[in-house]
């Protein structure tokens, strides 16, 4: 499973490595040190790097966070089980739907509930669609980063608000969908919205295949993403790497597959693996998860059966779960999401956590990036596909 | 020479275009906008929305997102505004060109929004920067920042030339982080909080 | 997961790593996470062996965070018999034990060889003021570097042996911890447009405090 090591084991001191030395870095040189943000337009929000230069080549990079910490933990921690759920959604704001789940996952645990199967249904369904915004919005934003402007971007979102009216005319909301209730789902599916979904799903399959043929062989596409920012499997299973960062260094591990969360056992899917771990891997391998995704829709589509949506003895405002703890995770589209929760039999949490796969998927980054060229910088971190908004919190 | 309302609407319609310099400079410049391409959460990605496929910004003259401030005469502020963020905002509008306008998008940007409670986050974009249109929602539609930009328009449209809208606009103070807050916490030359009647 | 269970990790780590404390902290809630709190002396050994047994290979940090316990008093019922005029009565009797202020790390261990997870294992300090440092586990899972530092910058615990340990989220001269249940933040609630019943709150104490905005004092 582990190709051999090219840049050795992990080290926080760039001087001490591999690659820092073959970059050929000349002590006496002058370095010059850039700023990257927070106001960049590749950043995806308010990121910065501190960047140390030799020339073009990067030989320190030191992320600095915290532009848009807006304490959604602190505020979690003042208000009821139930109000932090609308705040999820503002986590990874492309994502809202699948964040919803992870943090009903959560209270659920915490307070011993259970979910009726459509509930269960829907859940897989809209959190699916949410991979396939996300992964959509990633190759617009990611080509975008790497100069073909809007292009690729138009097509994204051309594709994106298809689903966005999936989600608007479920929830009420296009981005914010506040849809998850502990114990089910807010509202039942409106009439019609299962034929509509289909034949955003039907349509899928010929957008994947004119995008890849606009980005699979692309001359520039390949030179710039192949063969950089390479991370071996040992290291990015030691650096708590997660999602199609961590699939695309070939390392087997998908939540949906590992922990057989919600109904995921009921369908039959692929967990697509990259050989190499480099940028035009962890680029391709979301078109592969997203066909994947497409073969979860299709018979979630078909069999969702019928019945209520909410557990009727679930109690959503006054909820106290018995004192304890728990931690539950989902796979989100950019990683393991989690939420760890501690309860002192009040209304509120007494701690409340959130893992943000983003975050700490970025441990890594300044180890892609040493040695590579300053420009390869912003490709590198568009692969790793972040959301400020989850990595502040 | 002020031309009479009904005149001109009489003599447009005999094909004879009756116009002044400033209707057609304010035409013209509000016709060419170019926003600052800076997203800051959640509100951005309805910003980048507004300017995608089905939107189009473009159809209203501002659709050059340009990155540098230099080179932009629209600040959207698009999302949360946090304590450690601000300085870099006020930055950024004191760097874009004269005459500049504000757009401040989302709850987050007005008030705080939702996050108002929090340690880090200001209360308000309006604490230091002058705000020209303000948009509710959490997040506002690519429909409400349409509105909001032909709102802007339509101020632009009343810009007398005046010596006074000539001037060049005031550089804000910077803020700077404290041990606690920020310092100042607020710009008085430019924030006037609304009077509260309480008791009533 | 299951054929592992938490007691049984506690036993193998004594019997690795000599001088070990290690305490097993039941979990009274429905999810059943029990969790390992051990000692910081042996602390980075421990993770290394949980990282490293051949059966365990806990390889993967998920998720690090901490928590504040302030002194806080534990009221129990416990039924006691007592002997009142030589009769025994069972009676309820209430029982207050006091528990001093102490930081909490936790650290979400799961293994992506053997897809097993999660371990829960506590790490604590003396206090909340002076005794604050921790071994930091960063050596063993690189993955727990930027949410040490997350840790550090929100409640104060200083991690020992971190290769970089500053401020993540605020402001390098930022002197508070501001996820501590003691912290208030700084008053600026001048005006509130849309106040819900808390923000009000504030913003009544402050009106009352400077008079400012304070527009019709009717």
């Amino acid at each position: 499973m582990n190709p051999p090591s090219e840049t050795g084991s992990p080290s926080p001191n760039p001087a001490e490595s591999p690659r820092y030395r073959t970059a050929g870095y000349d002590s006496d040189a002058q370095l010059l040190e850039v700023s990257l943000g927070p106001q960049h337009p590749s950043t995806h929000g308010v990121f910065r790097m501190n960047v140390a230069l030799d020339g073009e080549d990067v030989v320190k990079l030191k992320p600095v966070f915290g532009y848009l910490h807006r304490n959604h933990e602190q505020i979690a921690e003042q208000v009821s089980y139930l109000g932090s759920m609308p705040y999820t959604d503002r986590l990874d704001y492309f994502c809202s739907l699948s964040n919803n789940w992870a943090y009903a996952a959560a209270v659920e645990k915490l307070a011993g509930i259970d979910v009726p199967e459509r509930a269960e249904y829907i859940r897989v369904i809209t959190s699916e669609l949410t991979r396939l915004v996300n992964h959509t919005s990633f190759l617009g934003f990611m080509l975008s980063d790497m100069g073909a402007w809007g292009t690729v971007l138009m097509y994204a979102f051309r594709e994106r608000e298809k689903i966005l009216d999936l989600f608007e005319s479920l929830t009420g909301s296009r981005m914010m969908g506040n849809y998850m209730r502990f114990g089910g789902c807010r509202c039942d599916l409106p009439p019609g919205w299962l034929e509509q979904a289909r034949k955003v799903v039907d349509g899928y399959p010929a957008f994947l295949d004119e995008m890849e043929s606009l980005i699979a062989t692309n001359e520039i596409v390949i030179s710039r993403t192949q063969r950089i920012g390479r991370l071996p499997a040992d290291k990015a299973v030691n650096g708590s790497m997660t999602g199609p960062c961590l699939r695309a260094s070939g390392v087997n591990y998908d939540i949906r597959k590992v922990d057989r969360y919600g109904i995921y056992d009921r369908f039959e899917f692929r967990v697509p693996l990259g050989d190499h771990g480099d940028c035009y891997d962890r680029l391709m391998i979301r078109f592969l998860e997203m066909r994947e995704t497409l073969k979860i829709l299709r018979p979630a589509l078909r069999d969702i059966p019928e019945g209520p949506v909410m557990d009727p003895k679930a109690r959503q405002r006054n909820l106290r779960p018995p004192e304890g703890e728990a931690y539950a995770r989902v796979e989100a589209p950019k990683g393991e999401l989690g939420f760890y929760l501690i309860s002192d039999a009040s209304d509120k949490p007494y701690r409340y956590r959130v893992r943000p796969p983003s975050l700490i998927n970025l441990t890594l980054l300044e180890d892609l990036c040493l040695g590579e060229k300053i420009a390869d910088v912003m490709v590198i971190l568009g692969t790793i596909d972040i959301v400020l908004g989850e990595v502040d919190r | 020479m002020a031309v009479d309302e009904g005149l001109k609407s009489e003599l447009s319609k005999q094909g004879v275009f009756v116009t002044n310099l400033r209707e057609l400079h304010n035409w013209g410049h509000k016709n060419s906008l170019w926003p600052l391409q800076f997203g800051l959460a959640c509100c951005a990605i309805e910003m980048i929305s507004a300017t995608m496929a089905r939107y189009d910004l473009a159809r209203f003259g501002a659709e050059i997102f340009r990155p540098s401030p230099r080179q932009a005469d629209l600040l959207i502020v698009a999302g949360t505004v946090t304590k450690k963020m601000a300085p870099q905002v006020v930055r950024l509008y004191n760097q874009m060109a004269d005459p500049k306008y504000v757009i401040s998008m989302g709850a987050c940007a007005i008030s705080g929004g939702p996050f108002k409670e929090g340690y880090n986050v200001l209360k308000g974009i309006d604490r230091y920067i002058p705000v020209d249109v303000s948009i509710p929602g959490c997040p506002p539609r690519p429909e409400a920042l349409l509105h909001a930009l032909m709102n802007l328009q339509e101020k632009i449209q009343a810009d007398q030339l005046g010596p006074e809208d000539q001037a060049e606009t005031a550089e804000c103070p910077v803020p700077e982080f404290g041990e606690h807050d920020l310092e100042p916490s607020k710009n008085p030359g430019v924030w006037h909080p609304p009077q509260i009647r309480r008791g009533e | 997961m299951n054929a592992l269970s938490t007691e049984s990790i506690a036993a193998r780590v004594r019997e690795a790593v000599p001088e070990a404390e290690v305490e097993l902290i039941p979990n009274k809630g429905p999810s059943g996470q029990d969790s390992l709190l051990i000692g910081a002396a042996k602390a980075v050994e421990i993770a290394a062996f949980l990282r490293d047994d051949p059966e365990l290979r806990f390889d993967y940090a998920s998720n690090v965070t901490g928590v504040d316990w302030p002194e806080r008093v534990v009221k129990e019922r416990v039924t006691a018999t007592e002997e009142v005029d030589g009769e025994t009565k069972e009676g309820k009797k209430v029982v207050e034990t006091k528990i001093p202020g102490f930081l909490e790390a936790v650290y979400h261990l799961y293994s992506m060889e053997r897809k097993h997870g999660p371990l829960v294992v506590r790490l604590r300090t003396g206090d909340r003021e002076n005794n604050v440092t921790l071994p930091s586990l960063t050596p063993v899972y690189r993955g727990a570097e930027f949410q040490e530092r997350e840790v550090y910058d929100l409640y104060g615990i200083r991690f020992d042996g971190h290769p970089d340990l500053r401020r993540l989220l605020m402001w390098e001269n930022f002197a508070d911890y501001p996820m501590r249940k003691d912290y208030t933040p700084p008053d600026d609630y001048e005006y509130e447009p849309t106040p819900h019943d808390a923000v009000l709150e504030k913003a009544k104490r402050h009106q009352a405090d400077d008079g400012c905005g304070k527009g019709d004092p009717a």
